[in-house]
């Protein structure tokens, strides 16, 4: 039995995350001296080796490993700044529909002797690419924001992650906006997670930062830059080890006078 | 309810959208967890209100069953205030 831990990144809906917290959670892992591969199960649109700079480094996909083709070594692409970190791409755009359970059971179990976190780029939608993503996790992180659209997917997504066995399911709260939350124009956090009933791994406020990173191909957690989003991502990495970090409170930003006067509105009556 | 719903309330004004939002996600979750469509369940409403008013008189305009849900367990409810029971005789008869 190993001990790899193969986390599945997931979120139903698409364009909440799933993918930039995919390559911040990698980078981070790596720099905590952890031996990580990303393995992006979305190749129809592949997208985490241009969020990582690897695009152009590509040659070989999973699929040529499973077909013999090349060895696994060939087709794992090494982060050049930080070696702990491997990306795997499943396959590629022009090869649709080749990718079932058992191949992705199969690739897995190859990282799985190699590395100490696999984790899964996940499509979005849970359709067939979201069933193979889902056949060799052993846990999942679930990407949602506090937007009611991708709660609700967020909620289909966790029961079929549930119906599968996969645990534990942890929750990752993206694109908070502090502000919104303390007028009660935004899902609380606490709003979310009593809906979802799941624990929650972390929260990532919203960051301009994150679309300069994605630009230029340099996840936010390969800097030392204190941005809040890489604060948040490097904390993730730490409880995904075990750390005890505590959650960043979105309100603690906001004290004062007026946020005093807010907290007092938002006392419950009955 | 918070401080702030109960003034915003009292002087006729807009709830905030966090708690449009909590609400509307709270039903259609239920439905999407239980997979019953509205259809489905208001007429399943329907056949359960049948079923017991055969066995005592309930207040049909009271009479309330819905989906609620807490921590992914979804729960029909059924809330039926009860008038006066119908005695049966074995044979099937009422008294």
């Amino acid at each position: 039995m190993s001990t790899t831990r193969t986390i599945l990144i997931c979120s139903g809906k698409g364009g909440v995350g799933k993918t930039t917290t995919t390559a911040n959670l990698g980078i981070a892992l790596a720099r905590l001296g952890a031996r990580t591969v990303v393995l992006d199960a979305d190749f129809g649109l592949r997208n985490l080796d241009l969020l990582l700079g690897l695009e152009n480094r590509i040659v070989f996909t999973a699929q040529e490993v499973l077909a013999e083709t090349c060895r696994l070594e060939q087709a794992l692409v090494k982060h050049k700044q930080e070696p702990n970190l491997a990306l795997l791409p499943a396959g590629n755009p022009r090869m649709l529909e080749w990718l079932t359970p058992k191949d992705m059971k199969a690739i897995v179990s190859l990282l799985e002797e190699q590395f100490d976190y696999v984790l899964i780029d996940c499509p979005a939608g849970i359709e067939d690419g979201f069933k193979n993503a889902a056949a060799a996790a052993r846990e999942a992180v679930v990407v949602t924001t506090p937007e009611v659209a991708a709660v609700r997917d967020a909620d289909r997504v966790i029961g079929l992650l549930n119906t599968q066995g996969v645990t534990p399911v942890q929750l990752v709260l993206n694109r908070v906006r502090p502000k919104m939350m303390s007028i009660q124009e935004m899902l609380s956090v606490d709003d979310v997670t009593d809906i979802l009933a799941l624990p929650l791994l972390g929260l990532v406020f919203e960051d301009e930062q994150v679309i300069v990173s994605t630009n230029r191909g340099e996840p936010l957690t390969l800097g030392e830059s204190g941005s809040p989003a890489a604060k948040a991502y490097n904390n993730i990495a730490r409880r995904l080890q075990g750390e005890d970090i505590p959650l960043m409170d979105p309100s603690e930003a906001r004290k004062g006078f007026r946020a005093r006067v807010r907290q007092l509105m938002q006392t419950r009556l009955f | 309810m918070t401080v702030k719903d109960f003034i915003d309330k009292l002087l006729g004004r807009q709830i905030s959208s966090a708690s449009t939002a909590k609400q509307r996600l709270q039903l259609v979750l239920a439905h999407d967890r239980s997979d019953l469509n509205p259809e489905l369940l208001a007429q399943m409403r329907r056949e359960i209100l049948e079923v017991v008013a055969r066995y005592v008189e309930i207040d049909l305009e009271e009479g309330d069953v819905s989906l609620e849900t807490e921590d992914r367990m979804t729960a029909l409810v059924a809330n039926l205030p009860i008038r006066r029971s119908i005695q049966q005789t074995p044979e099937g008869g009422t008294l």
